[in-house]
């Protein structure tokens, strides 16, 4: 058994969590407020996942928010940073529009969080 | 001179919800002003996660959040003036702004609501001994930097205050490869949320050191080193604690302060706690028709709390210009000290009523307590309070009807 004292990063409210890994692989968590929380604190045990939010280079020679649709596993953080700061986004988006499909093979996309079209 | 019913200062999400609420209410002839080229406010350059669980049951970035609010005033076509700065505004609410196609020019308003947002603390608000090389920017300064410019103000970072933008500011230089050396906190505690701790500092083993500061700073032209010190309970710098670390950026996160400036030209007094002026139930200040809400009328580290807070105004607002106005007897709200202030600072209604708050440091097991006289009216207990973070309390009809009209007295009682 393996138990470890968490705090919640999915709101401002911040949870204290005990999250205990079970023999059996199962997880039991304690202190969570909510749905979300009793999540964040299985994955926190099992394979931790972060949203990364950047910004992208554009043709323009601005930066455009993006972020990823969902939380990509935590390793993958820093390479995804390198596979975002090597683009150059050179086509009109807007909100919520795919900017890296798949990124890194996680099945998460990189999506725009803000509206470029200064396209030349 | 230009007459409107209603104009709005400032389009941070305040000012947004603020004129969305009172479109909502019938108001038309309204304007919302902003100097900035675009609508959203501070949030534009607040790029990370984590906003809008509260409100819109998603998790968004700062930018997709505004723009929400930003879709709301589009469709209900408010009119908005961008690149226009608000110069003056006089207590029988004449506005006085100006901008590159108009020049300057006046207008009449009926009812003014004020949401100009806040601003960081400058170094120049804290006494660090030292040389003043380029290279010390307050985080915000930074974050505006980083991401809306794309611009990397260096690659050895200090950053001075816990508060949530520093965290926020450790995080994203990390990703962009800057190394961040060291986040020193005067207090024995952070300023910032439990969940930027983890996420901003622990997830990239970034040390936070409480009880510390910068005392020291070297560079000629640029930054090359600050010398940090642990405090003692006074604050004051430990002897033997003093060490010297190389970097050429410190970032300062030691707080937000209320725009206020054109609070005070319209003659408000500003309170000396929040740094913003006093408001009603209403959020209407001592001057009729002119009302403040967002960080201007009080620091919200948050946004959760804002559009609401400035939908109250926009509201009362739109019924003061049809003049449905009848306030009651103000009633001024006190308190103990360790409740450092309310929001409302009195109330004009005997109507249900909430009262936000803030503590002024960390107390576990309290009782806070709100007083009519002797009469004690309303009690609740909380495992812990910490200064970092919104409280609010709701005084019900029932209990708002009985008032003696006597001041109200809100304190806190402090368990083991
Ligand atoms: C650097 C910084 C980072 C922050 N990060 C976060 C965060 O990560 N998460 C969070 O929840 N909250 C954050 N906050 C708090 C955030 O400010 C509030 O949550 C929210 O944005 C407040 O909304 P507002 O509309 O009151 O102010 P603002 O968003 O600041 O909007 C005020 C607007 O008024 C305009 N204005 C000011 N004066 C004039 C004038 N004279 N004439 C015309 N226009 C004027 C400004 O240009 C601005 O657009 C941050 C605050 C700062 C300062």
């Amino acid at each position: 058994m393996n138990t470890r004292e968490l705090t919640c990063i999915v709101c401002p409210r911040g949870c204290q969590l005990t999250a205990v890994l079970n023999d059996d692989g199962s997880v039991t968590v304690k202190g969570n407020t909510c749905k979300r929380g009793e999540e964040y604190a299985k994955a926190e045990l099992t394979h931790p996942v972060r949203t990364l939010t950047t910004t992208v280079r554009t043709a323009d020679g601005s930066v455009l928010p993006v972020r990823t649709a969902q939380p990509i596993p935590k390793e993958l953080v820093f390479k995804a940073m390198k596979a975002v700061n090597a683009l150059v986004l050179d086509r009109p988006v807007t909100f919520g529009d795919v900017v890296i499909a798949d990124i890194l093979g996680t099945g998460v996309d990189l999506i725009a969080a803000g509206i470029w079209n200064n396209v030349k | 001179m230009i007459t409107k019913e209603l104009v709005i200062i400032g389009g941070g999400p305040a000012g947004m919800s603020a004129a969305v609420a009172a479109f909502d209410a019938g108001v038309r002839d309204l304007l919302i002003i902003e100097r900035d080229v675009k609508l959203g406010g501070i949030l534009r350059q607040c790029i990370h996660n984590g906003f809008g669980l509260h409100r819109f049951g998603e998790e968004l970035s700062g930018p997709e959040y505004a723009y929400r609010y930003e879709k709301m005033v589009a469709e209900r076509e408010i009119p908005v003036k961008l690149n226009t700065m608000v110069l003056d505004i006089t207590s029988d609410k004449v506005i006085t702004a100006t901008n590159s196609t108009d020049g300057v020019f006046q207008i009449k308003a009926k009812a003014v609501i004020l949401a100009m947002g806040c601003r960081e603390r400058p170094r120049g608000a804290l006494a660090i001994s030292g040389t003043r090389p380029a290279g010390i920017l307050t985080a915000g300064t930074a974050q505006k930097l980083v991401n809306m410019k794309g611009c990397m103000p260096g690659k050895n970072v200090v950053i001075l205050g816990s508060g949530d933008i520093g965290l926020i500011m450790a995080r994203r230089m990390t990703l962009e490869g800057a190394k961040v050396h060291a986040v020193c906190e005067l207090m024995p505690y952070s300023g910032g949320l439990a969940r930027n701790i983890e996420q901003c500092l622990h997830d990239f083993d970034i040390p936070l050191y409480l009880s510390t500061t910068v005392v020291g700073i070297e560079g000629k032209e640029h930054l090359e080193a600050v010398t940090v010190a642990q405090v003692d309970d006074k604050r004051r710098p430990i002897p033997g604690t003093f060490r010297r670390i190389e970097c050429d950026t410190l970032l300062l996160s030691v707080g937000l302060i209320p725009e206020n400036e054109l609070t005070k030209q319209a003659g408000l007094t500003l309170s000396p706690v929040t740094n913003g002026a006093p408001v009603d139930q209403d959020r209407m200040t001592d001057i009729e028709g002119i009302y403040s809400c967002g960080n201007v009328l009080h620091v919200h580290d948050l946004v959760d709390y804002v559009p609401e807070e400035a939908a109250i105004a926009g509201k009362s607002a739109a019924a003061y210009i049809k003049g449905d106005y009848s306030p009651a007897e103000a009633i001024p709200v006190k308190t103990d000290g360790k409740v450092r202030y309310t929001v409302p600072q009195k109330l004009t209604t005997r109507d249900e009523a909430r009262l936000f708050f803030r503590v002024a440091n960390i107390f576990r097991n309290v009782r806070i307590f709100v007083k009519d006289g002797e009469n004690e009216i309303f009690s609740l207990k909380k495992i812990k309070v910490a200064p970092g973070e919104m409280e609010s309390i709701t005084l019900k009809k029932e209990v708002m009807e009985k008032l003696s009209g006597g001041e109200l007295y809100i304190g806190m009682e402090v368990g083991e």
